[in-house]
């Protein structure tokens, strides 16, 4: 059994058959994964410092050398890295004095915050197939971006208290402002709101939890949906993207209404990480420094942000990218700032952060050719093996080779 | 997916009883639920029907890679997701300690599996539309959220 590290799911139960480094037939992976196994034999990153293809040692060096001659280094990306390697990562910012943010800084950051400070109650994935009878999935589109969730653990699946599935035991509600492909499966229990319209919507929410009749066009629907959710023995919330985003800085507003919900049964959340060990990021550095993403170690810890990849980016001179893209994900005005300063990236695909960066090197693939560990989007931790040798350094190996040389 | 009464507009409309059945009508029902063939039509063969035989060849094209329980899998289509291999009652019955509770597949005699990133159809024959005293059980397509599967 092999791990697939394509989303935060982490699913463990895939069966992979490999002939030498070809890959001749996998079972239970979903589109997305098997993308990912696919990409093992394409578009592969090469070593080279500005430009030349060079040996591993000479990289290496190279990097560590940038690294310690940089005043205000920025170290971007990680979660598509293993905790180990996060681990070295943290170290590598304590001993360069950096910058340390992750993917989930533009991402899930403030809702993650909350879960991480348990301000917010949350629970396993095991447990939401188990006991979750009520699900919200919000700003989210589950069937294409973790193409697994519904069926393995929220909506179809049977559960211990749950025997007949999703057939009469569960009740799930799709929130967005689109009718993604979840819409089409949760036809009738789909509410469309106009985009940036999910905190008008809390306020229908409460309004009719507080007995007020909620100024919304459908108020008969808003009505028999709050009865249902009220009705639950365990609800579950999955705030996506698009609630991160419409939700911006008003965070306190899903807290108000999952606190609101509490009051009369038990609800939890549960994120949509996208990639696949963000939280194990999160979780690491929240140990470590008490915050879970924008941290300076330039004086001592401190926290803002000032220190998000959108501001340093401006201000670092010099980048280390661990397993990210941001040249393509991030806005165009960003990207070419950051485009502009020296860049140092491990990855084992070419991006277009490859392209552009300095000194490239090329890692193996967590789950098929590096072990490790990580945390799944609900905090579980999942270990891996690798599944077959490879010629390239995991990320873990890599940086614990820049660390030593500085 | 080509409907009865598609079909219906491409035969000879002359209810000649010449395959065995009362009406045109019933003929394009039987075609579709592959009981029939194409060419048990015999005037459609004749060469003034032959632009109506080649539409008719032409909508039917798709339904030829349907199993005998008339499933057809738009591979291209697929998200590999798996709600159909957890919602199929069939899956769940066989296949307890798997597919029942998310998991992939343990059992040998589960009808659907994700493989290669895209649903497969194994056995068939323990679909519930199968054979004569067919239930028209629809779970399978009701939970595919990029109607990859379908029923002819």
């Amino acid at each position: 059994m092999a791990v697939c590290t394509g989303c935060s799911l982490l699913c463990d139960d895939i069966e992979v058959t490999i002939d030498g480094r070809r890959i001749t037939k996998t079972k239970n992976l979903c589109r997305k994964g098997f993308g990912r196994y696919r990409s093992l034999a394409s578009d592969r990153s090469v070593r080279r410092v500005d430009g030349k293809q060079v040996g591993i040692d000479e990289a290496i060096s190279r990097a560590a050398e940038m690294l310690r001659d940089a005043k205000r280094p920025l170290l971007f990306g990680w979660s598509c890295s293993t905790l180990e390697a996060q681990r070295k990562g943290i170290e590598l910012a304590r001993r360069t004095k950096a910058i340390i943010d992750d993917t989930s800084s533009i991402c899930q950051g403030e809702i993650m915050d909350m879960v991480i400070r348990e301000e917010i109650p949350s629970c396993t994935l095991d447990d939401v197939r188990n006991y979750g009878d009520t699900l919200i999935f919000w700003g989210c589109d589950p069937s294409s971006s973790h193409p697994r969730h519904m069926s393995r653990f929220s909506y179809f699946p049977r559960g211990e208290k749950l025997q007949r599935g999703h057939e009469e035991d569960r009740t799930a509600f799709l929130i967005d402002i689109r009718a993604s492909p979840t819409a089409k499966i949760l036809s009738g229990n789909f509410v469309q709101i106009p985009p940036g319209g999910d905190a008008d919507l809390i306020d229908a929410m409460l309004a009719v939890l507080d007995g007020k009749i909620p100024r919304v066009r459908d108020k008969k629907a808003m009505i028999s949906m709050m009865n249902t959710l009220k009705k639950a023995d365990m609800g579950v919330v999955f705030p996506g993207l698009g609630l991160a985003y419409s939700l911006k800085g008003r965070m306190d507003r899903l807290k108000m209404l999952v606190d609101r919900l509490n009051e009369t049964t038990k609800y939890n959340v549960i994120p949509m990480v996208g990639h696949y060990n963000m939280r194990g990021f999160n979780q690491l550095l929240f140990n470590e420094t008490g915050f879970i993403n924008r941290v300076s170690f330039a004086d001592g810890v401190d926290h803002g942000p000032m220190y998000s990849v959108v501001e340093a980016s401006k201000s670092c001179d010099l980048a280390l990218v661990v397993g990210s893209d941001p040249i393509s994900s991030l806005p165009a005005g960003i990207a070419r700032a950051l485009a502009g300063v020296p860049m140092i990236t491990l990855d084992p695909h070419r991006t277009l952060t490859t392209e552009l960066s300095r000194v490239v090197i090329p890692t193996a693939l967590s789950g098929i050719e590096a072990g490790g560990s990580a945390l799944r989007m609900d905090g579980v931790r999942i270990e891996f093996d690798p599944i077959m040798k490879s010629e390239y350094p995991s990320d873990e190996e890599v940086l614990s080779m820049i660390l030593e040389e500085i | 997916m080509v409907s009865a009464m598609e079909i219906y507009q491409l035969t000879p409309k002359l209810n000649c009883k010449k395959c065995g059945l009362p009406t045109c009508m019933a003929f394009a029902v039987a075609l579709l639920a592959r009981e029939k063939q194409i060419e048990d039509c015999t005037p459609l063969l004749e060469p003034k029907y032959e632009a109506k035989l080649k539409k008719l060849r032409e909508v039917m094209a798709p339904v030829a890679g349907a199993t005998e329980t008339g499933l057809i899998i738009h591979e291209d289509r697929c998200y590999g997701c798996g709600n159909c291999v957890v919602a199929c009652p069939v899956n769940v019955a066989n296949d307890p300690k798997g597919s029942a509770i998310g998991l992939g597949p343990k059992s040998d005699k589960v009808i659907l599996i994700v493989e290669d990133g895209v649903v497969k159809c194994l056995n068939p024959k323990e679909c519930r539309r199968f054979g004569p005293n067919r239930i028209l059980c629809n779970l399978c397509t009701a939970t595919c959220p990029s109607k990859a599967i379908e029923f002819v």
